[in-house]
């Protein structure tokens, strides 16, 4: 079947299989292997992506059920060449180690701080329970996602500390 | 910018942001799945549905007949290349498509290739395996009954299930402090199976350049050049025409330390078809059939005095290895480092005994940052001193600080014959207890308790040795352990280091490049880190038992002085002084009493390799290599105290605070450090309270995802709070020991600990892990379960 969907702002059309999962088309036919798969029960959130503005795992997601859609991914959270507020705290609170949970922590980060601008740390925990880190024992994600959140308060680029 | 206008001689040490995160923030780091290849096939491996049956046969002209597969390989074509079978890291032999029997669920049978990922999937419901069944042992108390089936007659002479018998410490003198003691408290206990489930599971993509012969895999391996061995002796390559590359790692935890059959099916995937092959498992595949963890039965005694002086202790252990013995350790030591079981305390004797069996469940066994089994081993003395606290009336603190070594006992050898290197183990508790604000706790506790409410404190203190380890004591198939590492200067003065051993998330190219930068007086970021790659970097045996540091990182700083030395020849030279004139310092070489005449690394680099006339029978440049054999084990520790809450009326847990103080010797980037001490914490909390690899009385596993084998999420996690002192060691050449898997030792006992004081006025005395709602309800009622074994 053929579809088009809206990928990071480009319009992309293709032929898939109608079972194709969205992660395996975003990676293996768009080459965008920021997302990562992980776990194939929606347990894990690796492969975190927007769906139109909305947070979705995308191995539970047929690529053809976002026909018409706009995915945002990873690879769209720097803009201009400037690293999101999200990147920046997971850079200075260490939030990330072997870095493959890491672009679904962010996009989920990301959505959160765009409908509550400053969280606390247990609506952080909250917000991110849905995803595992196997790496980082969560704490510096958390802080992580409150860097931005200050960070985004201040509006300035300072040396703010984790 | 060179460092000729920036020395840092004392700078390059500390919370350094990582160099690695460029890439993995904006979804550019490379993992094994990311990589694409001209031409690229797909595998997938068809596993057995049965834990044990004998394979009658395999079909597999349906799926030849896929218009999309390229080929199907079975343990028959592997037979006539004699691969069928591979051998294990413990010198047993394992199966890569199984041709007599299947032995485990999910173990493997069949490899297809396909053009696409789908298409592979599909034609594996095409393959026709005929099984008869056979009778199964899950249970590894079962294992060894007269008339259990016997799981291994592919081994010559094997008529049981018995792998080894192993003992350690002294027998005699051990049963001559318990006859003497006043107190002997005796425990059963089980530390489960568990799986390290990192985030991105197993793969490898193979490719076989039919001209040059030349083999490339990019796997998911912790052991890129102990593997390029093994895969030459496996397959009968020669070493040199083969290359492993060991991209971004999703995670290891000792998961990616073995070679698995399907990284061998994609290296004969790729011969067969002529084509690069991909095989990436899936979750289920990697839970069912990687490296678990754990699954140590054991039987735990500790004698002591009625004041509380710990005299000595016991151990046996049943060990289930699973089908294979695929245990991955030092070939010497078919227990692992079990035996530093004496842990933290000052006493007379020990002995422990280990038997190790074969069950019809995945192979495995030393995995999960276990520290070669240490895990195993702090778990049980640290069950076992709470245990005798709760004898005497002694609080578990107090009976700590009364028995733990003493500083002025360094170097110790231990009742097993460890030589602990160093510490202040008292100053750690007590700096634990001091955060904790462990008085406090306790009437708090006092108070609750009053008022029917059920907290717990529980504490534990770890001992481990890692860093594995001394070449004459400590091999893994013939390998011995030390590690190489080489330094090559460029001319403007950055330099770019070679190493070994290979980050799965720990991050080395910060870390080294401190190390270097350090030695040299250049800033981390003029030092370039190649790792991962076995024709990029010299000969070493990777990362796991918390390695890394204590013998790569050692290497680095080796190779660091060897070109720095070399350095103050070149400067001499310059400087028209003799070398013996020179000293280094503020990261140059100067002249002594004169420190205006003084040359940077970076000056020097040039004129290495510039005309400059040097001595005669010195050599030009500045590179340097080496080859670190550590003289002995670090011995990094820790104090740990976990406060939790618990519901009686639902045995539900939760975990208030953690408290966790490390010694690790000198941190080089302490952000670093405590990440990898989070982690590790998160980990405890996860195998106390939730994580099982459980099986059914079938031999299926009940494990098989993560909808099944439940992990810690954000909010099952408390925020850490961290404390640290620091000793360093006294034989690494930056007094650093190591710390990747301290916390995942330290940790789980320190959580059943606290549940289980929590619970003591309702009469409880032990409760093994995981301490689910269900199990701690089930423990309370008197009727413990088995979380192993389904009910």
């Amino acid at each position: 079947m053929q579809i088009t969907m809206t990928v990071n702002g480009v319009s992309h059309t293709r032929e898939v299989e109608a079972r194709l999962l969205l992660i395996h088309f975003l990676r293996d036919d768009l080459g965008l292997t920021g997302s990562h798969w992980g776990c194939d029960t929606s347990n894990c959130g690796a492969c975190v992506v927007w769906l139109d503005e909305t947070p979705v795992k995308s191995c539970t997601v047929l690529a053809a059920m976002a026909d018409g859609r706009r995915v945002r991914t990873v690879e769209d959270l720097a803009r201009g060449g400037q690293l999101d507020p999200v990147q920046q705290g997971f850079a200075e609170c260490h939030g990330l180690q072997c870095g493959f949970c890491t672009p679904g922590m962010m996009m989920t980060a990301r959505w959160l701080l765009d409908h509550h601008p400053d969280p606390a740390a247990e609506e952080i925990r909250e917000a991110l329970s849905g995803q595992l880190c196997r790496c980082t024992g969560y704490e510096n994600i958390v802080r992580s996602v409150r860097w931005a959140s200050e960070h985004e308060a201040a509006g300035r680029d300072d040396d703010r500390s984790c | 910018m060179t460092a000729a206008a920036d020395p840092a001689p004392d700078g390059a040490y500390g919370p350094v942001r990582r160099k690695e995160d460029a890439r993995f923030l904006r979804g550019q780091g490379t993992f094994v799945d990311d990589i694409q290849r001209p031409g690229m096939l797909h595998g997938a491996i068809l596993r057995s549905p049965l834990a044990h049956a004998r394979v009658v046969s395999v079909d597999t002209a349906a799926a030849l007949a896929h218009p999309r597969v390229r080929a199907v390989i079975t343990g028959e074509t592997l037979e006539q290349r004699k691969l069928a079978w591979m051998p294990t890291l413990s010198r047993d032999v394992q199966a890569v498509l199984a041709t007599d029997k299947v032995r485990f669920q999910g173990q493997e049978v069949a490899f297809v290739v396909a053009e696409d990922r789908y298409s592979a999937r599909d034609a594996l419901e095409l393959i026709g395996v005929e099984y008869e069944p056979l009778p199964v042992v899950v249970d590894a108390t079962r294992a060894l009954d007269p008339g259990a089936p016997v799981i291994r007659d592919d081994v010559a002479g094997q008529r049981d299930n018995h792998i080894f018998d192993w003992a350690a410490g002294d027998r005699a003198a051990t049963d001559a402090a318990f006859a003497a003691a006043d107190v002997v408290v005796t425990q059963d206990m089980l530390f489960p199976r568990s799986h390290p489930a990192p985030l991105e599971t197993c793969g490898a993509v193979a490719e076989l350049d039919p001209v040059s012969g030349k083999l490339t895999v990019w796997a998911t391996t912790q052991a890129p050049h102990a593997h390029r061995t093994l895969y030459s002796l496996i397959a009968g390559l020669p070493e040199h025409k083969i290359r492993i590359v060991s991209p971004d790692i999703g995670g290891g935890f000792g998961n990616k330390v073995p070679v698995y059959p399907g990284y061998l099916c994609a290296v004969v995937g790729t011969m067969i078809t002529g084509q690069p092959v991909k095989w990436v498992e899936d979750r289920s595949e990697n839970l069912m059939s990687t490296a678990f963890a754990r699954d140590y039965h054991m039987h735990g005694e500790i004698a002591a005095t009625r004041d509380g002086r710990i005299l000595a202790l016991r151990a046996r252990v049943l060990a289930d290895h699973g089908a294979f013995n695929g245990a991955a350790q030092p070939s010497k030591y078919p227990a692992g480092f079990f035996h530093i079981f004496t842990g933290s305390y000052d006493l007379q004797a020990a002995h422990c005994e280990v038997t190790g069996v074969y069950t019809n469940k995945a192979p495995g066994g030393v995995a999960y940052s276990c520290s070669f089994r240490i895990a195993e081993g702090v778990y049980l003395v640290e069950r076992m001193v709470d245990l005798l606290a709760a004898e005497l009336g002694l609080d578990p603190a107090e009976l700590r600080m009364r028995n733990l070594l003493r500083p002025e006992q360094f170097p110790y050898t231990c009742p097993t014959g460890w030589e602990y290197d160093s510490g202040d183990y008292p100053r750690a508790l007590q700096l634990a207890m001091d955060l904790a604000g462990y008085p406090e706790l306790r009437r708090e506790q006092a108070e609750r308790r009053a008022r029917g409410e059920y907290m717990g404190v529980g504490l534990s203190f770890f001992t481990e040795g890692v860093g594995a380890g001394p070449r004459k004591d400590m091999d893994i198939l013939g390998l011995g352990m030390a590690d190489g590492a080489d330094l090559r200067i460029y001319p403007t003065g950055t330099a770019v280091l070679s190493i070994s051993c290979q980050t799965q998330g720990q991050g080395h190219e910060t870390t080294f490049a401190q190390i270097v930068a350090h030695e040299l007086g250049l800033r981390p970021d003029d030092v370039e880190v190649v790792h991962g790659d076995t024709d990029r970097t010299p000969f070493g045996l990777g990362t796991y038992g918390s390695r890394s540091t204590p013998v790569s990182g050692a290497a680095a700083v080796v190779v660091a002085r060897k070109v720095r030395e070399r350095a103050r020849v070149v400067a001499a030279a310059m400087l028209e002084a003799a070398p013996e004139d020179l000293e280094w310092a503020r990261g140059r070489w100067q002249v002594r009493g004169d420190p205006e005449q003084g040359r940077t690394i970076a000056e020097i680099a040039m004129a290495a390799h510039s005309s400059l006339e040097l001595p005669a029978g010195v050599e030009g440049h500045l590179d340097a290599e080496t080859v670190y054999n550590p003289p002995n084990l670090t011995y990094p520790y820790g104090a740990y105290i976990c406060v939790v809450d618990v519901d009686p009326g639902t045995g539900a847990v939760a975990v208030r605070r953690f408290i966790a103080v490390d010694d690790c010797g000198v941190r080089i980037n302490p952000m670093i450090v405590e990440g990898q001490v989070h982690g590790g914490l998160a980990d405890g909390v996860g195998m106390a309270l939730m994580q099982v690899i459980a099986y059914d009385q079938d031999g299926n596993c009940l494990g098989g995802s993560f909808m099944d084998y439940l992990l810690p999420t954000s909010v099952e996690c408390p925020s850490w709070e961290l404390g640290q002192t620091v000793t360093p060691c006294p034989h690494h050449p930056i007094g650093a020991k190591g710390v990747g898997e301290s916390a995942t030792v330290g940790s789980p006992v320190a959580v059943v600990n606290a549940v289980v004081d929590a619970l003591r006025p309702l009469g409880l005395r032990h409760a093994d892990m995981p301490l689910t709602p269900a199990n701690v309800w089930s423990a309370l009622q008197g009727r413990p379960v088995r979380a192993d074994l389904a009910r």
